[in-house]
């Protein structure tokens, strides 16, 4: 079986501890360049895809589009001024999407 | 409103067949939606447990990760990282939940440098602060739990476009489809007793006269 690799994209400062656990970093720091690294990321066998909040609520039609394959995955991630609330978000979504009604986060408010 | 058809007697046995077999296909699928909803149950609770978790943990990652930086130039850092000593190689399997086929991951670390007791510090411990270290340390231990996040999130994702699609097939069958076929076939049997008993009286009168004239 083929091996895959995995990528991260994020600000310099967020992503370079990645680097040592043997995944591709991808240092980017506005939307524009960030689309242009996830096209290429998609074209190539890469399965998992971290992205960092702060971009990913950029790019929010790409990551849709891919987000109905199979591979690959798009994860967002905190960035290291912390989380936006953005991976959460799109957890609820689903929900939304699967059942109607949100049953999960309500409770929070 | 019914389907047009002609009112016959054929036409009325294709159609309750037709409604015979949409009533299967409507039980089936409502019992698909109910088992992908449990199982999306089960993923998304545990999805959100796990993103709790990751995203606190990471937090605190980066937060060691920018003491590190603070400490030490950004020269010596970059220079640090600049060759990572592991290489995470990644298998994908296909795991089959009500025909949905969702990515599971597998993975190992490979090391890019052989003999040497293998660490996962790509640096040698002089000239960088061990700030660096523990940040590294857990970031590594984050790996594993963001790989199942990212499993765990895709195969939600999926399970979450499959429901709705079931769901929506589910309704289209139950409010529109089922009913309509009723209807006609309430609509043709109608028919069919109208000029049954049309002749039925067509037949009386009929008799009638002949009877008058003898």
């Amino acid at each position: 079986m083929s091996t895959f690799k995995i990528a991260v994209i994020g600000d310099k400062d967020s992503i370079l501890g990645f680097k040592t656990l043997g995944v591709t970093t991808f240092s980017v720091t506005n939307a524009d360049s960030a689309l242009s690294v996830l096209k290429k990321v998609v074209k190539e066998d890469y399965a998992i895809l971290f992205i960092t909040e702060e971009l990913a609520q950029h790019l929010e039609e790409p990551i849709e589009e891919i987000k109905k394959r199979f591979l690959p995955v798009v994860v967002p991630i905190p960035n290291n001024k912390g989380t936006l609330g953005i991976g959460m978000a799109k957890v609820k979504e689903s929900v939304e999407k699967a059942i109607g009604a949100d049953i999960l986060f309500r409770k929070e408010g | 409103m019914e389907i047009r058809v002609n009112p016959t007697r054929m036409e009325l046995n294709r159609l309750k067949k037709r409604l015979q077999m949409a009533l299967r296909g409507h039980k089936l699928l409502k019992d698909k939606r109910d088992e992908l909803i449990r199982q999306f149950l089960l993923r998304v609770r545990k999805n959100k447990e796990l993103r709790e978790q990751i995203e606190k943990e990471l937090t605190e990652a980066f937060a060691k990760f920018l003491l590190a930086r603070a400490v030490m130039s950004a020269e010596t850092l970059e220079e640090a990282l600049m060759y990572p000593t592991a290489r995470l190689a990644l298998k994908v399997e296909k795991q089959n939940i009500m025909s949905v086929y969702a990515p599971r991951f597998t993975w190992e670390q490979e090391k890019t440098t052989r003999g040497e007791d293998s660490s996962i510090y790509p640096y040698g411990f002089v000239g960088t602060s061990a700030e660096l270290d523990t940040s590294i340390d857990t970031l590594s231990g984050i790996m594993p739990k963001l790989l199942e996040l990212a499993e765990l999130e895709k195969s939600v994702q999926l399970l979450a476009d499959e429901i709705e699609k079931t769901r929506r097939r589910v309704n289209a069958l139950e409010y529109v489809l089922i009913p309509k076929m009723h209807e006609t076939v309430r609509y043709i049997t109608m028919k069919l007793d109208e000029s049954e008993r049309g002749a039925l009286t067509r037949l009386m009168k009929v008799k009638d006269i002949v009877r008058a004239k003898v």
